[in-house]
């Protein structure tokens, strides 16, 4: 499967991508593709210039230079409401979800259904329950709870419910299991790899580097502000990944 | 939610849920003061007593509705009362010389630019409303003495009056503000809780960050809450015309705070996101009905003063508890 998707021509596109804060340069001339239907994940240490990356691609910081290619015609990206217009959903850590809000209303936030001008609650309750269950979230017990009560795997959850519902095409999930427990963890990442094997592309930026090789089928790394290094998950371990990470190049080989 | 459920006594989760519903409160509050005011006084419950307190609820309880609308975004107006004070000057000295209409049209005119200002403002330059409300409070207050001279203005009987009209419903007669009131209420009930842009709002309100992040266009939704609450200004303007037709540039000195009052009282929390006009206009019935029964009974103003601001602080304990509640 992962060798059909890499032939698609990537949905996202980075070309020469550069971002400064200042005299910091957080992003220097950045290329990376982003193809439909499989995991692309992010690697890199602290202050590597992840965290900017996915802002930039979420509308949060217009970039400096550079190209962003969507779909393989060039677009910019001003605001959230850019990107969520493109299709493009991020999951944040902290602030995927509205704490005051219920799951339907999260789930349907800046996109409600409508009818005669009206909420159609109904209608959002049943296709929220729908996809939820289609996913295989049991955990939830009721769509009408208030996100602040659920668990940290229950919210990342909705975040993805979130994702399909709206068929965001490029989902980008910002450390979606870095306060999980075991359990919940495991369940996150099969629902990562259920968003791409339904064909949605899914960039996935992560410190944890077991959950990450064990759901990527490529493997992006940054390193001061650059993407040094993106390979097939087939040709990437541990070892390679720390050298990567740690300094932007190595000679191993996969064992 | 089922295994937390299950941890908790049942006792414990009753009482969460009573804590959670907005509106259950406020109502016990209420129903409590209106039983108690019965008993004690013969006359609070006589039909031109019940007609009096919802007329003097009337100008309060509209502009509440702003001051909800408001405190629901996170953000606090402390010019609202001022700016219909300067509505009702606007109203009869415009509208005393250029007729009501001509002057009902220049008060939107006038009171919907103040509105918009503080909009932009709060969303544009991302100060905080409580200081650009309070900035604009003084500027609007001063400015209502210049234009008004000091002097009072008498309306005649007309449309700017009409507000005072009554109207028998039942065995009470009531006033024609009384009515809008009302129907103020239901209209900013449907938009806050049956339309997208109420959903936004207290998504913006309760989550400013994660709202924007989903793409709510923030700033929109701010600027046009404190349009409205201008807007609103000018229908409390007109109904105080028509409670008593006589513009006067020191009256309904504390709306401001009044307005708060029946919001934190009607369960709306003033950190944004949480709450429901209902509940405001329930909190403003209690200040209402605490004032008048206050006052049949023979306790001094100054009293009832003290027992308004101990209900408020109550309030906010209430709904600090609950945060806490809602947050484990």
């Amino acid at each position: 499967m992962t060798a059909n998707t890499l032939e698609n021509p990537p949905l996202l596109r980075l070309r020469g991508v550069s971002k400064s804060f200042g005299p910091v340069r957080a992003l220097v001339g950045v290329d990376l593709d982003v193809p439909a239907g499989a995991v692309t994940a992010l690697a890199g240490d602290n202050g590597a210039g992840k965290s900017t990356l996915i802002k930039c691609i979420a509308g949060i910081h217009p970039v400096d230079a550079g190209e962003i290619l969507w779909d393989g015609s060039p677009v910019s990206l001003r605001g959230p409401a850019d990107s969520a217009a493109l299709g493009i959903q991020t999951v944040y850590q902290d602030l995927a979800l509205c704490d005051n809000l219920d799951i339907v209303q999260n789930m349907f936030l800046g996109r409600e259904r409508l009818r005669r001008g009206q909420l159609d609650d109904v209608a959002m309750e049943q296709a929220a329950t729908r996809t939820l269950a289609d996913l295989a979230v049991t955990t939830v017990t009721s769509v009408r709870q208030s996100v602040a009560s659920l668990s940290g795997g229950q919210r990342q959850s909705v975040a993805i419910a979130k994702a399909v519902l709206w068929e965001s095409r490029l989902v980008v999930m910002d450390e979606p299991t870095a306060a999980l427990g075991v359990a919940q963890t495991a369940m996150v990442l099969e629902l990562v790899r259920t968003l791409a094997n339904r064909g949605h592309a899914v960039l996935l930026v992560t410190h944890n580097v077991p959950n990450l090789l064990d759901v990527a089928d490529r493997v992006a790394v940054m390193r001061q502000g650059r993407v040094v290094d993106a390979r097939e998950r087939a040709r990437i371990d541990q070892r390679i990944l720390v050298d990567l990470m740690t300094t932007g190049s190595t000679d191993r080989e996969v064992a | 939610m089922e295994s937390a459920t299950r941890a908790r006594t049942p006792v414990a989760t009753s009482w969460d849920h009573l804590l959670r519903n907005p509106l259950v409160g406020p109502l016990v509050a209420l129903v409590v003061a209106v039983v108690v005011f019965s008993l004690v006084t013969d006359t609070f419950l006589r039909p031109g007593n019940l007609a009096l307190v919802l007329q003097q609820s009337a100008v309060i309880g509209i502009l509440a509705v702003a001051q909800t609308l408001v405190i629901l975004t996170a953000g606090i107006d402390l010019s609202v009362g001022a700016v219909a004070v300067l509505g009702t000057i606007v109203l009869a000295k415009v509208g005393g010389t250029e007729g009501a209409a001509v002057g009902l049209l220049v008060t939107v005119a006038v009171l919907a630019l103040i509105g918009l200002l503080n909009g932009v403002l709060v969303a544009g330059l991302h100060l905080p409303p409580f200081i650009v409300t309070l900035g604009m409070f003084t500027a609007v207050f001063a400015a209502t003495q210049l234009y008004a001279g000091s002097a009072t203005y008498p309306v005649e009987p007309g449309l700017l009056t009409w507000f005072g009209t009554k109207v028998q419903l039942g065995g009470l007669v009531i006033s024609t503000g009384v009515l809008a009131m009302l129907a103020l209420y239901l209209v900013a009930w449907f938009v806050l809780t049956q339309t997208a842009a109420g959903r936004h709002l207290y998504a913006l309100g309760g989550a400013p960050e994660a709202a924007r992040l989903t793409g709510i266009r923030s700033g929109r939704v701010l600027v046009l809450v404190y349009l409205t609450a201008g807007l609103i200004a000018v229908l409390a303007a007109w109904a105080a015309l028509g409670r008593i037709p006589n513009a006067d540039p020191n009256a309904y000195q504390n709306a401001n705070l009044e307005t708060i009052t029946a919001v934190v009282i009607g369960g709306t929390s003033l950190f944004g996101g949480r709450g429901s006009v209902m509940g405001t206009l329930v909190g403003t019935l209690i200040v209402a009905v605490l004032r008048n029964g206050l006052t049949q009974a023979g306790v001094d103003n100054l009293y009832q003063n003290i027992a308004t601001g101990a209900l408020v602080i109550a309030a906010v304990a209430l709904d600090q508890v609950s945060r806490r509640r809602a947050q484990t």
